[in-house]
Order: C-alpha cells, then sequence, then structure tokens
C-alpha cells in the first residue's frame, strides 16, 4: 500500500492547520496562565435553559426531529427576528436549524458553489469561511478591512476584489475578530455593488446580541437583499451556549431547501436537547442575555482603556468580545509577541494572522474574562511592553 | 438608568471593585464616582460593607436560626414599633415583615442552640406584642447573597479557540 498519507485529498492536504491550533497547544503546556485567547462566553449557559433540556429528556424527547428542526423553535426564531432585524421568514420553508453557524456555513458554500466559483472574505475574520470556501471547491477572495475604517467592509474596497468569478460575499458583522460593526449606512452602500454583481450574501450574525454601539441591522432588512442573503444566528454567543451547538439558516427557500437537502444526508437534524434548551432561551432568556451583555459591555471599556494606557493603539471595538489592538509598535510581529507574551508573562492572546493575513501586526483580546483577571493581564502586557522598550 | 444606580449595581455585585475600575466602565471621572458613592454613604443608600464568608470552612460557623413570629400590631404604628424593638438585639441579623401566616421574619445567630433558645425564650417571647413564635435551625447551607458555598465552579473552556 502507499503511504496513507497519499490517500488523503490534495484539496484537504491544501489547506493549513488553523494557526489559532498551533497556538492552543502552546498555551495548553503553560503554567498559570491568563487566557484572553478565548472565543467564547465566560458564562455558563443560564440555569433555566439547562433545566428545560433536562425536563425534555425526563420527558422521553430523545429522538430525531425533523431535518428542518423543531417547528416550534423555528417558529421562536421567526418571531425573534421579525421583532428584532424587521425580517419575516415562514418557519416552513426558510428556515433551517443547524449544528451551529459552523454547519450553516458549510452547507452554504457546498450548495452554492462550483468549481473556482469566488468567494469575497472581508479579512480579519473567523477562521472558518476560507477553507469552508476551499473545501466546496471553490476559492476564497481575501478583502482587506482596516482599523481606519474601523473595520468596516468599504464599497470601494470590496469592488476591487470582485471579478466575473465572484458568486459569495461573506459578511461578519459584529465581527470577531476586531469588534467592527456595520451600520444601516455601511449596509446601504454595498447593496448597489452586491445588486449589480447578482451576489449572494452570508451574513454570520453570531454576535449580533453583542453591540455596544447603535443597534445591529440585518443586510437582509434591506430593500432588495431579503432573497440574495443568507441570514445566520444561533446561539452560541448571546445565551453563553456554544457547546450546545444550535444554529439556524434563514433564506430563499429553494436554497433554504437545497442546504436541507445536504443536511439531511449529512446531519439528519441538530440535537434535540439543544433544540428544546434552544425553545427556552428565545422564550425566557432575554434578562439573563441582557444582564450578560451589559457586563461585557462594562468590560469592553475597562480592556479598552487598559489596552491603551499601556501604549498600544487600539480600535474601539462595538460589538462581540474581543478587542484587536496593533502591536507593531512593539517591533514584533504577532505570532513572536503573543509567544514571548506567553512565555515571559504567562497571558495568552491570538496572534492576529489567525484571522487573516491582514490581521498581521495586531493580536485579539478576548474580554470574557473576569475583572481580576483582565486587570492583572493588562497590567502582565504593560510590564512585557515596558521590558521590551516600549512605554 | 441613572450613574447613581449603576454604581450601586456593580457594587452589589462587587464590593472590591475599585473607583477607578467603575469609573472606565462607566465612562465618568474617577472624581465622580469618589463623590457619588461618599453621597450614597451619607444618604445611608449604602448602609456598609461586609464579606461573604463559609464559616464552616474555618470552624467557626455557630447556629443561625429564622424565627417566624406573630405579634399584635399596635394602634398607629402598626408592627414597626415592635420589629424596630426585635432589631435593637445584637444577635438578630435581619427582620422582615411578612405576607402570610406570621408577621415577622427574625434571623437571629448564636454561637450554640442553646443562645438561641435562651434569646427566643427570655428576650423573643417575653415581648408584650408577641404572640408566638416558631423556630427552625439552619441544617445546611447552600447558597447566601448570590454564592453557593460549593465555591466557584473552575472555568472549563479551552484556553484557546476560534
Amino acid at each position: 500500500m502507499n503511504s496513507i498519507g497519499n490517500k488523503i485529498s490534495p484539496l484537504v492536504k491544501s489547506i493549513p492547520p488553523s494557526g489559532i491550533r498551533k497556538f492552543f497547544d502552546l498555551v495548553a503546556q503553560t503554567e498559570g496562565v491568563i487566557s484572553l485567547g478565548v472565543g467564547e462566553p465566560d458564562y455558563v449557559t443560564p440555569w433555566h435553559i439547562r433545566e428545560e433540556c433536562f425536563y425534555s429528556l425526563e420527558r422521553g424527547y430523545t429522538m430525531y426531529t425533523s431535518n428542518s428542526g423543531l417547528p416550534e423553535l423555528r417558529e421562536e426564531i421567526a418571531i425573534y427576528l421579525k421583532r428584532n432585524l424587521g425580517v419575516e421568514y415562514s418557519p416552513a420553508k426558510e428556515i433551517l436549524v443547524t449544528v451551529g453557524v459552523s454547519e450553516a456555513l458549510d452547507l452554504a458554500m457546498r450548495v452554492l458553489l462550483e468549481p473556482d466559483d469566488e468567494v469575497l472574505v472581508p479579512e480579519p475574520c473567523f477562521v472558518s469561511y476560507a477553507p469552508g470556501a476551499v473545501l466546496a471547491y471553490g476559492k476564497a477572495v481575501p478583502v482587506p478591512t482596516y482599523a481606519s475604517d474601523e473595520y468596516r467592509l468599504t464599497a470601494e474596497n470590496l469592488e476591487k476584489c470582485i471579478t466575473p468569478r465572484s458568486k459569495v460575499l461573506v459578511l461578519a458583522y459584529p465581527n470577531n475578530p476586531t469588534g467592527g460593526i456595520m451600520s444601516r449606512e455601511d449596509l446601504e452602500a454595498l447593496t448597489g455593488l452586491i445588486i449589480k454583481h447578482d451576489l449572494i450574501v452570508i451574513s454570520d450574525e453570531i454576535y449580533s446580541e453583542l453591540t455596544y454601539q447603535g443597534e445591529h441591522v440585518s443586510i437582509a432588512s434591506l430593500p432588495g437583499m431579503k432573497d440574495r442573503t443568507l441570514l445566520m444566528n444561533g446561539f452560541s454567543k448571546a445565551y453563553a451556549m456554544t457547546g450546545w451547538r444550535i444554529g439556524y439558516v434563514c433564506g430563499h427557500p429553494e436554497i433554504i431547501a437545497a442546504m436541507t437537502k445536504v443536511h439531511q444526508y449529512t446531519i439528519m437534524c441538530a440535537p434535540i436537547m439543544g433544540q428544546k434548551a434552544a425553545i427556552e432561551a428565545l422564550r425566557h432568556g432575554e434578562t439573563e442575555m441582557r444582564r450578560m451583555i451589559d457586563d461585557y459591555n462594562n468590560r469592553r471599556k475597562l480592556i479598552l482603556s487598559g489596552l491603551r494606557s499601556i501604549g498600544l493603539q487600539c480600535f474601539e471595538p462595538r460589538g462581540a468580545f474581543y478587542c484587536f489592538p496593533s502591536i507593531t509598535s512593539s517591533g514584533l510581529n504577532s505570532e513572536e509577541f503573543c509567544e514571548k507574551l506567553l512565555n515571559e508573562e504567562q497571558v495568552a492572546v491570538v496572534p492576529g494572522n489567525a484571522f487573516g493575513s491582514n490581521g498581521e501586526g495586531h493580536i485579539r483580546c478576548c474580554y470574557a474574562a473576569s475583572v481580576i483577571n483582565l486587570e492583572k493581564a493588562i497590567e502582565r502586557m504593560g510590564n512585557f511592553l515596558q521590558r521590551h522598550g516600549l512605554k | 438608568m441613572n450613574l447613581e444606580n449603576k454604581i450601586l449595581k456593580l457594587i452589589a455585585a462587587d464590593a472590591k471593585l475599585g473607583n477607578n475600575t467603575i469609573a472606565t466602565m462607566l465612562e465618568v471621572d474617577e472624581a465622580v464616582v469618589d463623590a457619588t458613592i461618599k453621597k450614597l454613604e451619607a444618604d445611608n443608600v449604602i448602609l456598609g460593607y461586609k464579606t461573604v464568608i463559609d464559616w464552616e470552612k474555618v470552624g467557626a460557623d455557630g447556629v443561625t436560626a429564622m424565627i417566624d413570629v406573630k405579634v399584635s400590631p399596635e394602634r398607629e404604628v402598626g408592627f414597626n414599633r415592635v420589629a424596630e424593638r426585635i432589631c435593637r438585639f445584637p444577635e438578630v441579623r435581619s427582620v422582615n415583615l411578612m405576607s402570610g401566616t406570621y408577621d415577622l421574619s427574625v434571623v437571629v445567630t448564636g454561637e450554640t442552640m442553646k443562645d438561641i433558645s435562651w434569646f427566643v425564650s427570655h428576650r423573643l417571647s417575653t415581648l408584650e406584642q408577641v404572640q408566638s413564635t416558631t423556630t427552625h435551625f439552619i441544617l445546611k447551607r447552600y447558597k447566601q447573597d448570590d454564592f453557593v458555598f460549593e465555591g466557584p465552579q473552575e472555568d472549563k473552556r479551552l484556553v484557546v479557540s476560534p
């Protein structure tokens, strides 16, 4: 037999492992680390949601659900989206419950892309979009966004990257890792181009509730955009339900039907326990969610002020739970910075280049951490910068 | 929510938050936070600062009882006069007027059960307005003032994730 490695598809081999994975291994081997490297809430799922899951298990809800997800959940999602975003979706035909937004992304890429179709991916961004496009035989085209534009996607920068093969635009706002958001005006400035070039938008709105300035606006709510937008959201961030893996995607019935077909043959359905918990979250989770968001907002201000006080330039994040300061003044690249900071001060942050090449020169600091740990981390980072001749 | 309430909400959850931290979180000057807290203290809105302790861990947990007290209300002052009298005993930790089958709920601590029974029989029951008492001893504490006695749960998240 040839070497086992040769059996692996060249396409999969062509995808580099996530930069985060490599850094994770380093952090996991270090003692006494304060980690600002996580990408999830520091809360456990509110008790009433967990309790509802136990109750559903007690009553014997351990079976498959329909491929699309429990009808009550899809109805609650439709109510939520109409109330919060002003977009109406039919629970029967336009909503699919998935295993997190991650699955929805994968389905969308597989359903939409033909070989060499291009997916426009504003960077820095979450790590899955480009590999997701490549795994569906497409091509990811990075569209750089900049701190000087508050990490918004501008029509000018988008247009430069559009080609006749462009088919999909990913919008991920509020943004991981920058904390950038897109206002209604920012989104309106893009719709002309999107329509002109007949693009489909994958709008990953998983951080929508974590918007601290202004209101979250979905591009699906703008005129002419609903049918060409796949709106994705879930429960992980707003309701501290990362491990439950429940997300959803809403869009044109034909695309949703195609996605449901792939979902049916690969996943069958999202786990029923998570779906039951998600219903509870939508029905009764608002108070706890608001409490958590208020707390994130307090810590957002604390870390922003702290990072600036130790001499790091930092764009003010307006959403999600990350700060994305520039570390170019250190003279180190982002991986060197993170490794040295970890080794010397036992603070873990994520190198910006893990989120796309124009994330280089930055680090991602997650402020879903206790106030004590945030203050300690800032102090340690300050010591680190001083020792390396900064500030 | 006004600034006073925002500050109170923060320090109600964590009295050790520094005024500079509060100032940063609420985007006001530290001097404003200092002054507001001083005013709230002077106005008796902030009555004091205490620590929530698991005394059992240091072998000094003593005995706590919750006593249901039926009292006769008095003309003009209702339950106030007797409640205020009960409040003055140092072993009384809290006094609340309740709806339901009794009137005052009184929490009392002592070193031994004997201390508490002596308090009930000699101090509380002998007040002329007190008609009857029912004493419930606390056997085990699970949660107090938002704190679960098992202690904080460890952070179970992966140390780095996307």
